[in-house]
Order: structure tokens, then C-alpha cells, then sequence
């Protein structure tokens, strides 16, 4: 449960040094694209920070969001969990389960009233609450009471975000994001198919610091991650203001490092820090890796075609349309011309001679 | 959740697009299928022997100023060359363009640099503002210009605009500029049939009609 003690108290008793306070303080402050010169602010409010009670909701999702939580690394897992927040309730890390998890909700609910943190992966059913409940209580209802005393929402991965896969045609679920529910709370959305864990942490982070949330953009991101594009970043740009271009993945272009829009990189529109914080302990990114973005931060990432579609290209096969169009244009340009040579059939059948009197009347 | 620009650059990537290319095929169609069943009376005269192949020679020979009238407009046949070439080189060797057109057609070829379209663009826009500025400028032209000639001018300036812009990433969205560039291009091309840019299909027939008469009369160009 979330305690009394600030975030110094609770890192001093960890055995964590000064040194290395001020050293996560400079990670997250480049993490949130603050000054060089913040660094000493950053560490006065995390010192005198107390600890948000923080509840984790998880909807319709595939967990993958929380797996890549727990590939955190500045901070991580360990100390976000431990030191800086107080992770009171989460389906899959958490050790209690049935009415004994549903007691550690209520509880965290009521003693940090006003002040939690409601974390969100996954997408609401609103077709038919069944198809997703926990303890018996179907995720709306469960989201609408946790969020009534909470003091903002974060809405983690694409499909808390913007409904992700579960919302993608036909949409068999009626699945909803969680802003289009929660609409009396801030809702600070990352998304990402999972997002980078560095950016949860970070948006965590930020709230400790500044006891506010981050500044976002039109989606509801927050702008220090999401405000560039996956292309502005991309190390492969170069190439792709040159016009070099991979044709396929295996090519000469490819192993070259050349631009892979032409294989569908989606990057041009995509915003994420994928290109400059990368994964895994910046280890690489799926560019880097050779295989095209997929727009994974965006709303309705699936259902923007196909993933090896170039960005240009129409999202669906208008082959069938096309032909039906030929066909249609085909009929409708047989009628005009029965229709316009009606019209001169009979201008002619009526039409009569001029005669030399007629002439002389009209003059 | 309201995607705002990537739901638009969905809609015209989707449905935007189908709807044009309806449009465009259907008009097309319907004015060329009019056009034809038309037809002419049968010229019942002989054909003068040094017409052949005049119709064919001829499309190709209009693109050629009469001799004395470059030097009589020049804007006109000087703007009007670079802003057609133009149009051609950005429309068709530009990258993501080629890649529009083998997603459709199934045919490709090379592109340009993107940095050299980029420049042609910039050049093709130019040449365009003096085209306008002729036409309000010249008295003869503006009196003869309407309502359709200024639409057709937009309809072709706004996709090198918005291209351009969107491109070069001068708005702040880009996604929002790259959708407004695709919608401006449909609009182009549901407008095509049914205005003047259908002369960018018939001046083919309409060259080779007149060439063909010329022959038959033995004044051939
Ligand atoms: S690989 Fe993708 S993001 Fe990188 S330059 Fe090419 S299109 Fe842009
Ligand atoms: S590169 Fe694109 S698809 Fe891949 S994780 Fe990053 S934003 Fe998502």
C-alpha cells in the first residue's frame, strides 16, 4: 500500500545513494527532453515526492503491454513497483487473486482517495459485457468505479488507447477506448502495440516529479515521446531522401541499410520514439531490425491496409470496384449515346427546309 | 476514439479513394462512349494521297508551336510547356507515385530522386502562378476566361501545393497535409471527366481527328 514516506525516505531506506539518485533524476530528465540544467529541480520534487498508489487494469489485451512494462529499464521494474510507485492492484503481477485482489482494489480506492494513478491496457466490449469480466464485473462497470476517485487515467498500448485490435473491422466486440468512457478524468494516452516501457515509466515518472501530467498532443499523447514521427528520426532517411529504396527484405538495398517504404514502412505517419529511445535497453528497433514500421502508435493501425503496402498506395483492392465501375461507365455511356441520338433523329425530322419566302419574311 | 488526421488519411487511403476512382472511370467512359457514338457523316469525297497517317503524325505534331506564335504568346507555350512536362515528371517519376500505380496497375518503372521531383515541383508551381498571372493580366484572355478555367487552374495547383508541403514537412501534421494532398488529387480526378482536364484523354482523338481530316483534304501538317 501506498505509504507516507516520499520517495527520498523510500529510496534512502533501499540503500540507494545519492549518486545514484541523481543519476536516474539525469536519465529521466533526457527521457522527457527537460534541460541539462533541470536535472537539480527534477531531484528536489522526486525527493519530496510521495508515492502515488497506482491501480492496473487490464481489459481486452493480449498482456503484451505488461510484458513490455517489465522489460523496463530506466527505470526499472523493480524500483517503479517498489520505489516510486505503489502498485497496488494488477491483474497479472499481482500475488492475490480472487476476492482477496478485488479487497487490495477497494482498499487502495478508498486510502489514497482522489490522488491514484489508473493504469489501463486493453480495450472495453461494449457489445456485450460478457465477453470480458473479472470477479464477475464487466469491464466498464469495473473501469467507471475505479476511475471515480482517481486522479488521472493512463491508457496503455493501442488498444486502451484507440481500441486497438479488438476494435479493428468487424469489431465483433463493440470494443470502446477508454477515453471514449472515462470523460470527467485527465486520460494521458500511450500507445504503441505494446508501447516502449520507457514511456510508461516516463509518464509515470513525470507525474511524481511535477505531481501533474505531461503536455500531449491532439491524441492525448504525451508530447516528449510522441511528438516526432518514427521518419523524422529514422536513420534510414537519408536513403529516403536520395530515392534508395529496398524492393524486398533480402535485396541488395536491404542489406545495404536503404530506405523500406517501398516495403510498407509506415513511419512517415507514425509517432513513437521508437527511433531514439529503441527497445530492449536501446538495443535496436523493428527498422533497424529490417522490417518496415507498422504504425502501431496510431489509431486503427490494423485496419490501415496492408503492413508491406507502400504508404501511397490505397488501402483496400479496388480491382472488383474498378470493373464494376468499367461496366457501370459502359452502360450509362451506351444510353447517353441512344439518348443524344434521339435527340438528333428528331432534329431532323423536323427539321425543315428554309425556303427563299422565309427569308424574305424575316428580313 | 476520434483519430482526427490518421482517420482522414484512412477515409481518402479507403473509401476516398474508391469513390474517385468510380468517378473518374464512369465519366470517362460516359464522355468518351457520347463523344464517339456520335460519330461523323461518311466522307464521300476521295481521300487526297499524302494524307496518310496524317491523323497520327498530327498528335504529336500540335505539341509543336506554329511557326511565329511563340514569339506571339510566349507565356503561353513557354509556361505552358514547363508546367505540362511538369506535371508529367512529378505525376509519374515520383516514387511513392510509381508505387500507387503498380499497387493498381501491376506495371513500374525507375523514379527520380525525391530532392529532384521536389525541385520540379517547386519550378511547375512557379510557372503556374504565371500562367494565372497571364490570364488576368491579358485582356484578351481574361474576357474569354470563366468560372471552369480558374476551378481547373486550383484543381491543378492544390496536389503540387499540398504535395509540396506535405513533403518537405512545412505544416505542423504531417499526416493531416499527406491526406489533404491525396484528397486534393481525387478531387482532380472526379473533376477530370466533367471540365476541361478531360482534354488530358481527348486531345489524343481530337488531334488525330483533325490531322486525319487535314490529310484527307491534302493539307496535311
Ligand atoms: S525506413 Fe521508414 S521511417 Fe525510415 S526513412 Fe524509410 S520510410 Fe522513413
Ligand atoms: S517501429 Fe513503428 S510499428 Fe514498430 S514499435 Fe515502433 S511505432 Fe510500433
Amino acid at each position: 500500500m501506498s505509504s507516507g514516506k516520499t520517495l527520498g525516505e523510500v529510496l534512502r531506506d533501499q540503500g540507494v545513494s545519492r549518486r545514484g539518485f541523481l543519476k536516474f533524476c539525469t536519465a529521466m530528465a533526457s527521457m522527457m527532453a527537460l534541460p541539462p540544467g533541470s536535472v537539480a529541480a527534477v531531484a528536489a520534487a522526486l525527493e519530496k515526492a510521495r508515492r502515488p498508489s497506482v491501480i492496473w487494469l487490464s481489459f481486452q489485451e493480449c498482456t503484451g503491454c505488461t510484458e513490455s512494462l517489465t522489460r523496463s529499464h530506466t527505470p526499472t521494474l523493480e524500483g517503479l513497483i517498489l520505489g516510486q510507485v505503489s502498485l497496488d492492484y494488477h491483474h497479472t503481477l499481482q500475488a492475490a487473486s480472487g476476492t482477496a485482489a478485488e479487497h487490495a482494489r477497494m482498499q487502495a480506492m478508498k486510502e489514497n482517495h482522489g490522488k491514484y494513478l489508473v493504469v489501463v491496457d486493453g480495450s472495453l466490449p461494449l457489445g456485450n459485457p460478457g465477453y470480458s469480466t473479472i470477479a464477475g464485473i464487466s469491464n466498464v462497470e469495473m473501469l467507471k468505479e475505479t476511475v471515480e476517485g482517481a486522479a488521472a487515467v493512463i491508457a496503455v498500448g493501442s488498444c486502451a488507447a484507440f481500441g486497438g485490435i479488438p476494435m479493428a473491422q468487424p469489431n465483433p466486440t463493440g470494443a470502446v477506448s477508454v477515453s471514449q468512457i472515462v470523460k470527467d478524468r485527465p486520460v494521458v494516452n500511450v500507445p504503441g502495440c505494446p508501447p516502449i516501457p520507457v514511456v510508461i515509466t516516463g509518464v509515470l515518472a513525470h507525474f511524481l516529479t511535477f505531481g501533474g501530467l505531461p503536455e500531449l498532443d491532439e491524441l492525448g499523447r504525451p508530447l516528449a515521446f510522441y511528438g516526432d514521427t518514427i521518419h523524422d528520426r529514422c536513420y534510414r532517411r537519408p536513403f529516403y531522401d536520395q530515392g534508395l529504396f529496398a524492393e524486398s527484405f533480402d535485396d541488395e538495398g536491404a542489406r545495404k541499410g536503404w530506405c523500406l517504404f517501398k516495403v510498407g514502412c509506415k513511419g512517415p505517419v507514425t509517432h513513437n520514439a521508437c527511433a531514439t529511445t529503441k527497445w530492449n535497453d536501446g538495443t535496436s528497433f523493428p527498422i533497424e531490425s529490417g522490417h518496415g514500421c507498422l504504425g502501431c502508435s496510431e489509431p486503427n493501425f490494423w485496419d490501415a491496409g496492408s503492413f508491406y503496402k507502400p504508404l501511397s498506395a490505397p488501402t483496400g483492392t479496388i480491382n472488383q470496384v474498378a470493373a464494376g465501375a468499367a461496366l457501370g461507365g459502359v452502360a450509362a455511356g451506351a444510353a447517353v449515346a441512344w439518348h443524344n441520338r434521339k435527340i438528333r433523329g428528331e432534329a431532323r425530322a423536323k427539321h425543315e427546309p428554309v425556303t427563299l419566302d422565309d427569308l424574305e419574311k424575316s428580313s | 476514439m476520434n483519430g482526427g488526421s490518421m482517420d482522414f488519411l484512412l477515409w481518402v487511403r479507403g473509401t476516398g479513394f474508391n469513390i474517385a476512382m468510380v468517378v473518374l472511370i464512369v465519366g470517362v467512359l460516359v464522355r468518351l462512349i457520347e463523344i464517339l457514338a456520335l460519330g461523323r457523316k461518311a466522307d464521300l469525297a476521295p481521300r487526297r494521297s499524302d494524307g496518310k497517317g496524317s491523323g497520327w503524325r498530327t498528335i504529336f505534331t500540335r505539341s509543336i508551336p506554329p511557326p511565329g506564335m511563340l514569339k506571339a504568346s510566349p507565356v503561353t507555350y513557354i509556361a505552358g510547356y514547363i508546367f505540362h512536362l511538369g506535371l508529367f515528371i512529378v505525376v509519374f517519376l515520383f516514387v511513392p507515385h510509381i508505387l500507387l500505380i503498380k499497387d493498381l496497375l501491376g506495371i513500374s518503372w525507375p523514379g527520380l530522386p525525391s530532392a529532384l521531383v521536389d525541385a520540379v515541383t517547386v519550378i511547375t508551381l512557379i510557372t503556374m502562378v504565371a500562367v494565372l498571372a497571364n490570364r488576368l493580366t491579358d485582356p484578351v484572355k481574361r474576357f474569354l476566361s470563366g468560372f471552369e478555367d480558374y476551378l481547373v487552374w486550383a484543381l491543378t495547383a492544390l496536389p503540387l501545393l499540398t504535395g509540396y508541403l506535405a513533403f518537405n514537412h512545412l505544416t505542423p501534421d504531417y499526416t493531416f497535409m499527406l491526406a489533404l494532398h491525396i484528397l486534393s488529387v481525387q478531387l482532380l480526378l472526379v473533376a477530370l471527366p466533367f471540365t476541361k482536364l478531360m482534354h488530358a484523354i481527348t486531345f489524343v482523338l481530337a488531334r488525330w481527328y483533325t490531322g486525319d481530316i487535314f490529310g484527307r483534304k491534302g493539307v496535311a501538317s
